[in-house]
């Protein structure tokens, strides 16, 4: 029974962790608006505002070119959720209860990744419907289309982990607003994310093709064969290959922020 | 069962950068007791509390909790405790039986048994009807009895209460004492710290003070204020030419010197004859015509405690804590 407690458990006691946070999305009205309103709005702000000024390199649909960048970047703001859930709870002293409870401490970290990933699908099933009321299609048939949502939660999965590395290095909830303003909104803005990158100026061009969010984003756009699939001519190797390039950075991400996460939740606690 | 005590520690130190919290601290509690850490903010109760919760590792000292080893087996300990943190940690956007269950999971009794205790606890704690209800929007005093309810979910064999009481109003400290006593009466180990000597009477067994990071006495309520003098004659003059005519009758009465504070107009004085002592004062005064706003036996206070065994005032970092104590001690 002893070892059943310390290891068999570990998947019981992340589950638990993890249903504890959906409840507290369920909870919360502005996070629950946040997951469910602001998705959409996007989808048809960005459709219909800037859906007549912008002009998708090879023709085609602006609005459903939009859709790859929109889905890029809620999956990318969903690093935010998890760091300032886990801030809140070093606050509210929920950590130190869980901490004096018989289970693996890492538990309480995956518990936190599980309900943020379980959270980051439903933006994603409404904008896709949102996609479809204004005139987004998937043109790549169906192995393509799950290729796509699957690249979706392997990304979303990655992207928690920088939010749970965040939330262990900075402690308060409002010092990861702060942070992750500064960090996040521009890594998602200097990318393919809502304008083909070949409009850029060059210093920022060349930062936006080696960007993960606009790997993303292309990645989303071949599976689906959207508009702006089309790497240019004499593109960089990153826009030629979206699909493994974005994989590798989500592998990346977690091979780094998984285990510097872990170490530095563990050194903040431990006073 | 073992003749173990449930906590036995031995010379913990802990140093946060330059500042000492604890200073080799020794404790032996008795299976099935009630023991107090009794001292004012920042002496180290809380740290204690965390060294032997797991929460953190001292620099030196070991300690058995339950039989466990700290350093070596802290799964067991953790296994063995419950622990009620100094703010009510109960999850404000969980229900008070939601709380309850996810406790009694991460204890691993099962999702059946959790939901069994957690019916039984709320009922035990008076939180039926509450039970379904958000904790965001729950009193302070019913945050406590929840967060108390999660420690026991598991029926732990020794309970940490770090300072249960705090920042809560009369009437809800009351009733939190009646709970921690049926606590006592079914044979939990319990080890509570508290800035009160009052709640540390009403409560333990056996008393350990604390002050910067070193036990400086240890005993029961009666043989500490017996260190300390016990009760005092306690007057306070409606005139302030009155004091030393008052100070006279008050020292023949106690037989010891009398402490004047001619901002409070108050004369005060030990005294081991208590009630019989406070009536001979008042026939007294009375004879002298001396006119008296208040007349009455006091408690010594944490603060006597400390000025006795210490000869200074407490050093609290917190000037607030220190108002707190004195308001209390003058109610």
């Amino acid at each position: 029974m002893n070892a059943n407690e310390t290891h068999g458990t570990f998947v019981g006691d992340t589950w638990v962790i993890a249903r504890r946070g959906l409840l507290h999305m369920r909870r919360q009205p502005e996070m629950l608006a946040d997951a469910t309103i602001q998705p959409i709005m996007f989808v048809l702000l960005f459709a219909f505002v800037f859906g007549g000024a912008i002009h998708v390199p090879g023709g085609g649909s602006y609005r459903e070119f939009l859709m790859g960048g929109i889905f890029a970047q809620t999956i990318v703001f969903g690093a935010f959720g998890v760091a300032i859930s886990l801030a809140q709870d070093r606050k509210s002293g929920a950590i130190d209860r869980f901490r004096s409870l018989p289970i693996r401490r890492s538990s309480v970290l995956a518990g936190h990744a599980v309900a943020s990933l379980l959270k980051a699908l439903l933006p994603l099933v409404l904008m896709s419907i949102a996609g479809l009321a204004v005139g987004w299609r998937i043109h790549g048939g169906v192995l393509k289309a799950v290729g796509a949502y699957g690249v979706m939660i392997a990304f979303s999965f990655a992207v928690i982990w920088i939010g749970v590395l965040l939330g262990s290095i900075i402690p308060t909830p409002e010092g990861v607003q702060g942070v992750g303003f500064v960090v996040i909104f521009p890594l998602t803005f200097v990318a393919s994310t809502f304008v083909p990158v070949t409009t850029l100026p060059t210093g920022l061009r060349q930062f936006a093709e080696w960007n993960p969010v606009t790997a993303l984003a292309g990645a989303l756009r071949k599976l689906f064969e959207n508009p702006g699939a089309a790497a240019p001519a004499h593109a960089p190797w990153s826009l030629v290959h979206p699909v493994l390039y974005t994989l590798l950075w989500g592998i990346g991400i977690v091979a780094v922020c998984a285990p510097a996460a872990i170490r530095s939740y563990q050194a903040s606690i431990t006073r | 069962m073992p003749t173990e005590n449930a906590i036995d520690a031995w010379g913990l130190v802990k140093r946060y950068g330059s500042k000492l919290a604890l200073d080799g601290v020794d404790l032996d509690v008795a299976r099935g007791s009630v023991c107090g850490l009794l001292g004012p903010n920042g002496a180290g109760k809380t740290t204690a509390v965390r060294i032997l919760t797991t929460l953190t590792t001292p620099d030196a000292g070991t300690a058995r909790i339950a039989g466990h080893d700290l350093a070596s087996d802290p799964a067991a300990v953790r296994r063995s405790i419950g622990l009620a943190a100094q703010d009510a940690t109960v999850d404000g956007l969980l229900t008070g039986r939601e709380n309850l269950v996810m406790i009694g999971e991460l204890h691993h009794i099962g999702r059946r048994r959790a939901k069994e205790r957690a019916s039984e606890l709320l009922d035990q704690f008076s939180l039926t009807d509450a039970g379904d209800r958000v904790c965001k929007d729950y009193s302070g005093g019913m945050r406590r009895r929840l967060d108390l309810a999660a420690t026991l979910i598991a029926e732990p064999e020794v309970l940490f209460l770090d300072e249960p009481t705090a920042g809560l109003d009369p009437r809800a400290r009351n009733e939190l004492w009646d709970v921690l006593d049926g606590l006592v009466a079914a044979g939990v180990t319990i080890l509570l710290t508290t800035q009160y000597l009052e709640e540390a009477d009403r409560l333990a067994d056996d008393i350990f003070v604390v002050d910067r990071g070193r036990v400086i006495a240890r005993g029961d309520a009666r043989s500490l204020k017996r260190q300390i003098g016990g009760d005092q004659l306690h007057v306070v003059c409606k005139n302030v030419d009155d004091l030393p005519t008052t100070a006279g009758i008050v020292e023949r009465i106690s037989g010891a010197a009398a402490t004047i504070d001619r901002a409070a107009r108050s004369v005060t004085a030990p005294t081991d004859r208590g009630a019989a002592a406070l009536a001979v004062l008042g026939g007294e005064l009375a004879d002298g015509g001396i006119g008296v706003d208040d007349l009455g036996l006091r408690q010594p206070t944490l603060e006597d405690v400390f000025l006795t065994l210490t000869g200074a005032r407490p050093e609290a970092e917190d000037p607030q804590a220190v108002a707190g104590a004195a308001t209390k001690a003058g109610r």
